[in-house]
């Protein structure tokens, strides 16, 4: 079939709206009869607007130093605290912000860095899984191989790696604004090589086929047969590992900053919450916390089962 | 061999073996010595560990009071007023065997005398050491120094050869990242010996069985084992799970967890260490800020402002839990100069504050980096991050910048940051050191931790002067104008003096020391 007669045709096909055609596909479908599916999808979304919105729902804003009060530091959940009078729902953390208001405006972070990470991961990895599967030779071995090594190391160290070099070479005074951005590239650093492996090796199989063969016959260049003709067919699969990776790429960055290397005090991400409440646990100040970890675990746990969902969904062979 | 004689073989081996228990003290703090070269880095945690090793001419006790170490005893010359005499204890030797005498002495103050010694402005006074003989040692200073014995409890000995023969004369160029044979290898005369050392991670000590004291201190720990454990969760829960026996810098809001434990104990002192703020007043335009042309901090109204702004009272109740003191000078009140009437000189008045910065024309405040260390002082990121909130309500927007001590010293010593934590103890009990540390001004050889930029010359006249003053009274009155500058100036905003808790399992015996610097040969195990 050309382009030509496509157009042609189509409209007449499709009267159906796109949602029409969404809701009529097997992906909705078995989406449907999976209740794991609907709720994390639910649960996901609930998180992923609360985060979006932190500044409308969220009672005080915790990084506003002019708000605080440290005397009400170490408030426990809904109830007084013993100097100013003052409740909040999930108490409060070592230097009087409320841990509900901290943890919505870290939710924010931790997301931020984890979807930047994955979207550079993917970019990254496609990229050169594309030119190495499609180029072949010598550019191949030297991608693939540089992928092997990299795979060899767990991909947190490689992070911390990433950061620590990172640390040394940028200015002091920009540390601070620039670590969110350097998270970001150490995560997408340690994660793209999945990304090149899939794609590397479903290009393989699509390069072989003879739609590609008819676009190099009339003349396309590789950059455009690569983006345009094996890019999209071999996407399905790049949509699982990015959704099973923006879990692992949250609980990286909760890592890094639950090490200390992470996300900076004056920007805490859950993983940075984490940390500061981690000193609180001997001498009973659990919510500081339990609070921003179950945020964590729900978080990760929800998104890494959807993934684990959309991989079914997505292979006929598992059905 | 008949099996009677094998059970006496075992019940003799049993029986020599048994006075020879081994006892191991393993101890935990939050940070390692930042090097072991005696002259580098004159810095509390450092020393500590120093002196299980190395040995000054008289050390303190563990109640701050002095004892003949390496000198037996020590007066002023009866022909020279400028001349200190010092006999030397016979029959000491090093770890490696060679004999203690007056040429490793002198030996050792001039090594302390160089550049890149940090001690140099506890002995700045000391014109000439020379060797009378081989155990008589004559210290002449620039003038008479009654006090000059204080400053010499951290001033440790090293034996000339071993220090030739390693090259490692010269003092490590500790902000330079130096590293030589010194900073990771010991030969003292102290009472233990090292035995490893992996930086940052553990520190192993033996107990020295040739050490001229051994029979006139306990001694009874025969192997240190020094962990450093940087997350106060951990430390704790380490103290928890018996793997160490003697945790120094205890979490403050742990100690009831502890003491509640069978067999932990929480022992408290004052410490003789006020934790403050610096401020860099003496640039035309610091870095840290984000006024282009100006630096707000030379003016005394924005510093005094931002002293204001600091609640010290909750900075106890809440960061400190009342394990600390609030402090209004940057002296400890166990130091001769303190008063109680300057130390009650800070209070916090946010509106007062927002009035001097507007009258200083930021009424709109500034911005500024705060270099805060994060495990050097109990809770020290706690209180800066504190201070930010503090400072945020009168419009001074604070960025913390909180980093391990050893990339934050060398800020304040190489002067890249305009304003910092930072906390002093005072092991001489006296003004002059404070002074001739943090408010001379900044020159080679004095001044060295004075990151203000602040530069008085008459000031410097005056407190150079104290070495030298022997009227006792006419001393005081000057410190206590000094320190009348200071505190006008608003050199620093002082925040408070620490509380010293230390755990430990209940077969150590040993009290706290304000100076907070364990030293091993005194406790006891049961």
């Amino acid at each position: 079939m050309t382009e030509l007669s496509d157009h042609k045709v189509a409209p007449k096909v499709a009267q159906k709206s796109r949602l029409r055609v969404f809701l009529d596909s097997d992906i909705y479908y078995t989406f449907r009869r999976s209740p794991i599916a609907v709720i994390s999808t639910i649960v996901v979304t609930i998180l992923i607007l609360s985060a979006v919105f932190a500044p409308l729902i969220a009672p005080t804003n915790p990084f506003n130093p002019a708000s605080l009060n440290l005397m009400n530091g170490f408030t426990p959940p809904m109830a007084p605290n013993a100097f100013t009078g003052e409740s909040f729902i999930l108490g409060t953390d070592d230097q009087g912000r409320d841990v509900f208001s901290t943890i919505l405006y870290g939710m924010r972070i931790s997301l931020f860095v984890g979807v930047a990470a994955v979207l550079f991961a993917m970019v990254l990895g496609i990229t050169l899984g594309l030119i190495s599967g499609y180029v072949g030779g010598w550019t191949e071995t030297i991608i693939m191989r540089v992928a092997d090594v990299q795979l060899t190391f767990p991909s947190i160290l490689v992070a911390m790696l990433i950061f620590g070099i990172a640390k040394g070479i940028t200015p002091i005074e920009y540390r601070d604004q620039m670590a969110i951005w350097v998270l970001i590239i150490a995560i997408g650093l340690s994660d793209w090589v999945q990304f090149a492996r899939v794609v590397r090796g479903a290009t393989l199989v699509e390069k072989r086929k003879e739609y590609v063969e008819a676009a190099r016959l009339i003349g396309r260049k590789p950059y455009a047969i690569m983006l345009r003709h094996i890019l999209p067919n071999v996407l399905s699969p790049v949509l699982v590992i990015a959704t099973i990776s923006l879990a692992l790429a949250i609980i990286a960055e909760a890592t890094l900053s639950f090490l200390g290397v992470g996300a900076p005090p004056t920007q805490p991400s859950l993983g940075t919450l984490i940390r500061i409440g981690q000193g609180f646990l001997f001498s009973g100040e659990w919510w500081i916390l339990l609070f921003p970890a179950l945020t964590l675990l729900t978080l990760a746990l929800s998104v890494n089962l959807l993934g684990d969902w959309l991989r079914d969904a997505l292979n006929p062979r598992l059905r | 061999m008949k099996p009677t004689s094998a059970l006496t073989l075992v019940a003799v081996l049993m029986a020599t073996a048994a006075p020879l228990s081994a006892e191991t003290l393993r101890w935990a703090r939050s940070g390692d010595a930042l090097t072991l070269d005696p002259h580098a880095q004159n810095e509390g945690p450092t020393h500590t560990i120093r002196h299980q090793m190395y040995e000054p001419l008289i050390i303190r006790d563990m109640t701050g009071a002095f004892e003949p170490a390496l000198a037996t005893d020590w007066a002023p010359s009866a022909d020279d007023p400028n001349v200190w005499v010092f006999n030397l204890r016979e029959g000491v030797t090093f770890h490696d065997g060679a004999a203690f005498t007056a040429e490793d002495v002198v030996f050792s103050f001039d090594r302390a005398l160089q550049p890149n010694s940090d001690m140099k402005e506890l002995i700045g006074s000391i014109t000439e050491v020379r060797a009378v003989d081989d155990f008589t040692v004559e210290i002449v200073t620039d003038g008479p120094n009654p006090i000059l014995p204080s400053n010499l409890t951290n001033l440790f000995m090293m034996d000339k050869d071993w220090t030739e023969a390693n090259n490692t004369v010269a003092v490590q160029d500790f902000e330079g990242g130096e590293i030589t044979f010194a900073t990771t290898n010991a030969n003292g005369t102290g009472p233990y010996v090292l035995q490893s050392r992996e930086p940052d991670v553990k520190t192993v000590m033996v107990r020295n069985e040739n050490y001229w004291g051994i029979d006139q201190f306990p001694m009874e720990v025969t192997e240190i084992v020094y962990t450093p454990i940087q997350n106060a969760a951990t430390r704790v829960a380490a103290m928890l799970s018996g793997e160490i026996d003697f945790l120094q810098d205890m979490p403050v809001q742990d100690l009831e967890r502890v003491n509640a434990v069978d067999g932990l104990v929480v022992k408290q002192a004052p410490q003789n260490r006020v934790i403050f703020f610096g401020m860099n007043q003496g640039a035309d335009d610091i870095e840290a800020d984000n006024v282009d042309g100006a630096n707000p901090l030379a003016d005394v109204r924005v510093r005094r402002a931002m002293s204001m702004a600091i609640n010290r009272d909750a900075i106890r109740q809440v960061v400190m839990r009342g394990q600390s003191e609030p402090a209004g000078m940057i002296a400890p009140p166990f130091v001769n100069g303190w008063t109680a009437e300057m130390d009650a000189e800070s209070s916090t008045d946010v509106e007062g504050a927002k009035a001097l910065l507007a009258e200083a024309g930021y009424a709109d405040g500034f911005s500024i980096r705060l270099d805060c260390p994060n495990d050097r002082y109990i809770n020290d990121e706690g209180i800066c991050q504190a201070a930010v909130g503090m400072l945020g309500q009168i419009g001074v927007t604070v960025n913390l910048d909180a980093k391990p001590k050893a990339q934050h010293f060398p800020l304040i010593a190489d002067g890249k940051t305009d304003f910092y934590m930072l906390g002093w103890g005072v092991p001489t009990y006296d003004s002059e050191y404070i002074f001739n540390f943090l408010v001379h001004g900044r020159e080679s050889d004095i001044g060295t931790w004075n990151g203000t930029g602040y530069d008085n010359d008459e000031l410097d006249a005056m407190i150079a002067s104290l070495a030298s003053n022997t009227d006792l009274e006419a001393r005081n009155a000057d410190i206590a104008s000094i320190w009348r500058v200071v505190q006008d100036e608003q050199l620093y905003i002082p925040i408070h003096h620490q509380v010293l808790n230390w755990g430990m399992s209940e077969s150590v015996g040993i009290e706290v020391d304000p100076e907070d610097q364990p030293k091993i040969k005194y406790f006891t195990m049961n």
